[in-house]
């Protein structure tokens, strides 16, 4: 029976699988990063996401215009960034319970505007396939990696992108330098509430995209609650991914490969008992976690606040 | 760094436990003044049009009220998977002098058990279970999805070519389970040969995995899906992508892949609840237990007929309803 696991279709399922429930923690978890990596926990993200696939589902429901769709998407999710900002830089609440508490807004109006304004679930054409010419005609491999949608490829490089951006650009260094010391940073002139500000909104939007994601390109439904703890499992992948954005891609596409892993073992009747099945991927990454902990060490000023002396 | 793992094994049980749940979202409504007309207050697990369980009952009072008329009145709160914030809206309503207080969702037991005593003059009933815990004034409620599963498995078997089946399940309990079981005998009653495979991914809110799991059946090859609960919506998108067939359970999923269900089990929780209304007025407020199946017309198979099916499997599908009706047809 495990022998069954080892054939073209089932590895070649998995993979693409994998990519397609990898794409939402991409980008959610890349956004939460740049927010953590200037000191900035946000545990809103499920929230975001809500709204995200909300806002555009509910555009394309009604325009049926794609990228007005994540243009729309992208406000709602500056917006959400914008009061998380608000609440947790100048207000200095603590991060974890306001995050918390826009994680609760998020679902909640997110199903309410549901309620008010669709009511009854309808199918929506969303982003298609597009196939890349040349590469998208290898066998297996084209398949697999280069006949996605739109928001899938631009997930997939939003990766060597952010690291791009936070290792090798002015932005990026301020961002880290914010992170592990603030008072050093603004000693030298750095906007502290300015970086924390644009992180923190950069990272709602991401979150909001990949919420669209799910609602427009890969489901092209919305239900409430439909991100089902995918924001949260995006928040833990950057803590698995060490705050690096190819940490986080490794983790993204572990997580949502184990979980197609397990699906597979339940199509094929290979009898392990469908709880423990739906459980690899947590127990998979609980267990890489606290193998990877003693090695990584997070952002100094994580979860602090900062005010100016004096 | 103890902290730091303190953090995220709350995260992750967090998340695995929003995985498998809808949390709360209290939204009860106001109830419309008029001549003493009957007064019923309906909690449930999830939205009432979710496509599956909540409108189930949801439906059942629309029909109920369009009867009725004035005679009744009602009001819901939805979304109330956490048992807790359904309790307190249980116990509200009761105080609140409601009639009937429907408890819709099994995960409600404990709580109806604590508060009945309390409010000797409501009516309680919950579903979907068999237990009214010997109180006076809790009746109880269920259907025998089975029933539906397994005539929906009957025609799913006349229909696939490559004799695979592939079924997407929540969680391996309850309602789901009894349905799948139904479906997976259905299926075998026709050919034993035909591989029905079950999946069940661990949520009733998780669209993507859902989504997931019907690719990974269609991939192996399946050409005839199946499902229950209310994130079935992202395999029912994969199966009309596929072109294959779906059969559904808990609502009349016709309207949202006309081109695909073939059948959906619609559950008619009215002919309870009628039974529950007039018993009341002869004084019985509980003690029952009351099943939905296709003999009382609480269960009915609602067959598309945009999609121009066979005669032969319209037949045998008749056949088969009559057959679990007059008691021919047993179901293992």
């Amino acid at each position: 029976m495990i022998s069954d696991l080892f054939t073209a279709t089932v590895i070649m399922g998995i993979i693409s699988s994998g990519i397609r429930l990898a794409t939402p923690y991409l980008f959610a978890g890349i956004g939460e990063m740049f927010g953590q990596r200037s000191g900035v926990l946000n545990l809103g993200v499920e929230g975001q996401m809500l709204l995200g696939a909300f806002t555009a589902y509910f555009v394309v429901l009604r325009t049926g215009n794609l990228f007005l769709a994540v243009l729309a998407a992208i406000a709602v999710g500056a917006l959400m960034g914008l009061a998380m900002g608000f609440v947790t830089i100048r207000l200095q609440a603590t991060q974890g319970i306001a995050g918390i508490g826009f994680y609760l807004f998020g679902m909640g109006m997110s199903n309410l505007l549901f309620q008010k304004l669709i009511g009854v679930v309808e199918n929506i054409n969303g982003f298609p396939i597009i196939k890349i010419p040349l590469l998208g005609d290898i066998p297996v491999i084209g398949e697999i990696l280069f006949q996605q949608n739109l928001l899938v490829y631009l997930a997939f490089l939003l990766v060597p992108t952010a690291w791009f951006v936070l290792n090798k650009t002015t932005l990026g260094l301020k961002i880290r330098a914010v992170g592990e010391n603030p008072e050093a940073a603004d000693s030298l002139g750095v906007s502290v509430v300015g970086v924390r500000y644009f992180t923190v909104i950069l990272g709602g939007i991401l979150s909001s995209i990949a919420g669209a994601a799910l609602s427009v390109a890969l489901l092209n439904v919305f239900q409430q609650n439909m991100t089902a703890g995918q924001g949260f499992i995006a928040v833990a992948l950057v803590y698995f991914g060490s705050w690096r954005p190819f940490g986080i891609l490794a983790g993204a596409l572990l997580f949502s490969m184990v979980n197609a892993l397990q699906l597979w073992i339940q199509v094929l009747g290979i009898p392990i008992p469908s709880e423990l099945a739906v459980m690899m991927p947590y127990v998979l990454t609980i267990l890489v976690l606290t193998l990877s902990l003693s090695k990584g060490k997070g952002p100094s000023a994580l979860t602090k606040a900062f005010e100016r002396e004096g | 760094m103890k902290n730091l793992f303190k953090v995220l094994s709350v995260l992750l049980v967090l998340g695995l436990v929003l995985a498998a749940c809808t949390p709360a979202e209290p939204e009860p409504s106001e109830p419309v003044v008029a001549d003493e007309p009957l007064r019923i207050a309906i909690v449930t697990p999830s939205n009432i049009n979710d496509l599956a369980f909540s409108q189930s009952i949801s439906d059942a009072m629309i029909a109920l009220k369009a009867e009725m008329g004035d005679k009744l009145e009602y009001v819901y709160s939805e979304n109330l998977f956490v048992v807790d914030d359904a309790a307190a809206a249980i116990r509200d309503y009761a105080q609140k002098g409601y009639d009937i207080v429907i408890a819709h969702g099994s995960q409600y037991g404990s709580s109806v058990q604590e508060i009945a005593p309390d409010f000797p003059e409501t009516v309680f009933a919950w579903g979907t279970t068999v237990d009214t815990f010997g109180l006076p004034n809790v009746h109880a409620y269920e259907a025998a999805s089975d029933q539906g599963g397994f005539v929906n498995g009957v025609m799913a078997a006349l229909l696939t070519e490559t004799k695979v089946i592939g079924v997407v399940g929540p969680i391996e309990t309850g309602d789901a389970k009894l349905y799948i079981d139904g479906f997976v005998a259905g299926v075998h009653s026709v050919d034993p040969s035909i591989d029905v495979r079950v999946t069940y991914i661990g949520s009733f809110s998780d669209v993507a995995l859902a989504s997931e799991a019907a690719t990974t059946h269609l991939s192996a090859g399946a050409d005839v899906l199946t499902g229950s609960a209310q994130m079935v919506i992202g395999a029912i998108g994969k199966a009309q992508e596929a072109g294959a067939y779906w059969f559904g359970t808990q609502a009349d999923q016709t309207s949202f892949a006309s081109d695909v269900v073939v059948a959906s089990q619609v559950y008619h929780w009215e002919v309870i609840l009628r039974e529950i209304f007039a018993l009341r007025g002869e004084g019985v407020m509980g003690g029952k237990t009351f099943s939905a199946n296709l003999e009382n017309g609480g269960q009915v198979i609602k067959i598309n007929d945009g999609l121009g099916l066979d005669q032969a499997v319209l037949d045998k599908a008749n056949e088969t309803i009559q057959g679990i009706i007059d008691g021919k047809v047993t179901i293992p």
